[in-house]
């Protein structure tokens, strides 16, 4: 193993594999604020130069966390197929990545391979991508989830429908979803962040998804984003889920900060699959983002790259309906501007696909960034093309509830045209029968939320 | 099972209302009736709140619940499309409010404001605007020359500490800082409680207070200091309070008095609220989650 080169004649020495992983990193605050980053862009392209030149297997054998005190490097490490393992062992990490672009990458060739990864080699391939290397590895790989529908098809484009409201407000939230629905947002799911963390106010939006569901017959699923705990307690009392959420983290101690242990998403399996009302077997949903790690001392001295490639590995484990990056909501000292977000934005798919989870994007930004509407509908484009699962809808791109901007229902509309990409099939059908959608563009009836709410007798 | 029955027959009806009606089912775009009026010369205001109630989207099949639907919610709804993207007029009034939230964030507290409420200025070690979103651990910590200054101008040992940061939005100390101050300190004065000398700290975050309360051997401590703008609101302040702070407590001994704003709790309000909190606090010999109120 090789940790020294030279660049333009100067020598650059790296003490450890994670230190030459950390400064092979594109530049971000928070790699900066955790004081792991390249103290200059030689420094980080010459850390670029000993990664490519590291083995597989070097990246196998240096988990960011050790086995012996983390469970997600002993599930991810304890996880991997060692005939497909053998087949790339002694690959440097250089070649690898040319592989991944190659004509021999197909995507049944690539699922071959993903059995033999971990989340550091699988980092260590995005640390050496270029954007559009990114975009073009990540688009030849679809994982399909099912939970009601079928979500990740080739050729689709979904949304997860986010009607948040500041006071968790039933009617308010409702108008919110009618508003989302009218523009063909909601295939992925019909998801709420809540407020209020209690399992009588998560049972009370649970039961209005649910109404508006079976009345208007939508091909969907619906979740309320409470603490795991909180949606267990609520399902225990007949509340209807057909998924259960959960943001995690890349270490064992990043998920005990979030106040849960594996054990308890296997509760919650169990739970779902006893008394949810989805047909599964996809029905854990999860969210992440860089740097979270590092905001509960729990990263022991990783980038966030690595880190976020980890809580892929973690997420796999429960075979997911979704996981998605909130990649702009924790804030510039994380992900300082817009050139950081799209960045982690794109590395964040990659590595999600690659991992082999059903991938999406919560494209967004806070007002503490440097970043704005025009960034965040390049990073939503740029993913369309990419393959990504889904993206967010909110009311005009404005969270009244989270306080940042996520993509406004109008943005999945146009990426979907501009990219001739479709919602999920069942949900388009049932868009076509509404008047929504018609040869896969709005109509003049898009955009009423009130063609929901008519009593019945003349409309059902 | 999916009733397509059921489905036709809503479309139908639907579309049998509209041209009931006698609108059109192609929606024009940019229609005369659209377009603001304008005052004196002057464009309406697009972030006002008469503005941002207004529905924007042409055709609706019930106009009353349209309205009562917007009523219900501050979410940005009822506001139409081009195609299959936003209004004009949604589209700069979402612009408008986020270049407010930017420039509450990215700007300097009026230094005409810290003269007039006869503040000295110190600064924690963030040496910059920019830098300072992205170091909080910046943020909280002072030089050794800031603790020199704050020893040589600040009353030692005072039973309540105050002092002011920009935190994340400087415009919101601008726009609360004069109500609030004030009320404040006469506030705590009527009580009998002495005060410290209150400053200004820029590029502060809240636990700098913590630092500031070990220097100056204050027994409780409260920063006024400016929220993370939203869209709402970029003026938001908050007061965080800790009696007996120290450097590397926890989080949960802070005592939080937040959405101090015009459109919140307005600042004259909140001082008089915070003053009676600081006797409390002083009386019990605790804060934040230890304190039950």
């Amino acid at each position: 193993m090789i940790l020294k080169t030279k660049l333009a004649g100067r020598v650059y020495e790296f003490r450890s594999v994670k230190e030459v992983m950390a400064k092979a990193n594109e530049l971000k605050s928070g790699d900066v604020l955790a004081g792991l980053a390249a103290g200059s862009d030689s420094e980080r392209v010459a850390a670029k130069e000993v990664l490519s030149n590291l083995l597989m297997s070097d990246l196998r054998n240096s988990p960011a966390v050790a086995y012996e005190k983390d469970d997600v490097t002993r599930m991810d490490q304890d996880g991997v197929d060692s005939a497909a393992y053998d087949r790339i062992k002694n690959w440097t990490v250089g070649e690898f990545r040319e592989w991944l672009l190659s004509y021999d990458a197909t995507e049944a060739a690539i699922k071959e391979i993903r059995k033999g990864l971990t989340a550091e080699m699988i980092a260590g391939a995005a640390k050496l991508m270029s954007s559009m290397d990114l975009v073009y590895a990540a688009s030849k790989m679809r994982v399909e989830s099912t939970c009601n529908t079928t979500a990740g098809r080739r050729g689709t484009f979904s949304t997860r429908l986010q009607p948040n409201h500041p006071t968790d407000d039933v009617e308010g939230i409702t108008a919110s979803l009618f508003e989302g629905l009218s523009y063909g947002s909601g295939d992925m799911l019909i998801g709420l962040n809540p407020v209020n963390d209690s399992s009588a106010s998560c049972g009370e939006i649970l039961r209005r998804f649910d109404e508006v569901k079976n009345r208007w017959q939508i091909p969907t699923q619906i979740c309320v984003l409470a603490h795991i705990t909180t949606q267990m307690e609520a399902v225990r009392r007949g509340a209807p889920t057909d998924m259960i959420f959960q943001s995690i983290a890349g270490s064992q101690k990043g998920n005990e900060a979030f106040g849960f242990t594996t054990d308890t998403v296997r509760e919650a399996q169990v739970l779902l699959k006893e008394r949810g009302t989805a047909k599964g077997p996809n029905v854990m949903y999860f969210e992440t983002g860089q740097g979270s790690e590092l905001s509960s001392d729990s990263h022991f001295g990783t980038d966030q790259v690595t880190m976020e490639a980890r809580c892929y590995a973690y997420a796999k484990q429960f075979d997911p309906f979704m996981v998605n990056t909130v990649v702009g909501f924790i804030g510039p000292e994380y992900l300082y501007d817009s050139k950081q977000v799209l960045r982690a934005g794109l590395e964040d798919h990659f590595m999600g696909k690659l991992t082999g989870i059903p991938m999406g994007c919560d494209c967004c930004y806070t007002n503490h960034m440097q970043a704005d509407q025009n960034d965040l509908e390049i990073l939503t484009l740029m993913l369309g093309a990419a393959g990504c699962n889904y993206v967010i809808g909110v009311p005009a791109s404005d969270d009244v509830m989270l306080n940042y901007q996520s993509n406004a229902y109008q943005d999945a509309a146009a990426v979907r045209e501009i990219l001739g990409l479709h919602p999920i099939r069942e949900f388009e059908q049932w868009l076509e029968r509404v008047g929504i959608m018609e040869n896969g563009k709005l109509t003049s009836l898009a955009g009423d939320p009130t063609i929901f709410t008519e009593r019945r007798g003349g409309l059902g | 099972m999916i009733d397509e029955k059921l489905i036709a027959k809503i479309t139908a009806e639907v579309l049998r209302r509209l041209n009931a009606a006698g609108t059109p089912i192609s929606s024009g775009t940019g229609t005369v009736s659209r377009r603001l009026q304008a005052g004196d010369g002057v464009l309406p205001d697009l972030t006002a709140p008469e503005s941002k109630a207004e529905i924007t989207l042409e055709h609706m099949v019930n106009r009353d619940l349209m309205e009562q639907m917007k009523r219900k919610t501050p979410a940005r709804i009822g506001i139409g499309s081009a195609g299959p993207r936003m209004n004009t007029r949604t589209y700069l009034t979402l612009r408008a409010d986020h270049a407010g939230a930017r420039d509450a964030v990215f700007r300097d507290v009026d230094e005409a404001l810290l003269r007039e409420m006869g503040l000295f200025t110190v600064q924690s070690l963030c040496t910059s605007r920019n830098e300072h979103p992205t170091r909080p651990d910046l943020g909280r910590q002072l030089s050794e020359d800031t603790r020199r200054e704050l020893r040589s101008k600040c009353q030692m040992n005072p039973q309540v500490q105050v002092y002011a940061a920009d935190g994340l939005s400087s415009q919101a100390v601008d726009m609360n800082l004069r109500d609030i101050l004030p009320a404040l300190m006469d506030g705590l004065q009527d009580y009998g409680i002495s005060t410290g000398t209150p400053f200004f700290m820029r590029f502060g975050r809240v636990p700098a207070m913590d630092a500031v309360s070990e220097y100056l051997g204050a027994e409780v401590t409260c920063v006024l200091l400016g929220e993370r703008p939203g869209l709402a609101t970029a003026n938001s302040m908050s007061a965080y309070i800790a009696y007996k702070a120290a450097v590397g407590m926890t989080e949960a001994r802070r005592t939080v008095v937040s959405n101090i704003h015009s459109g919140g709790i307005p600042a004259v309000e909140a001082g008089a609220h915070i003053a009676g909190l600081l006797k409390t606090i002083l009386e019990r010999k605790q804060s934040g989650v230890d304190l039950q109120l």
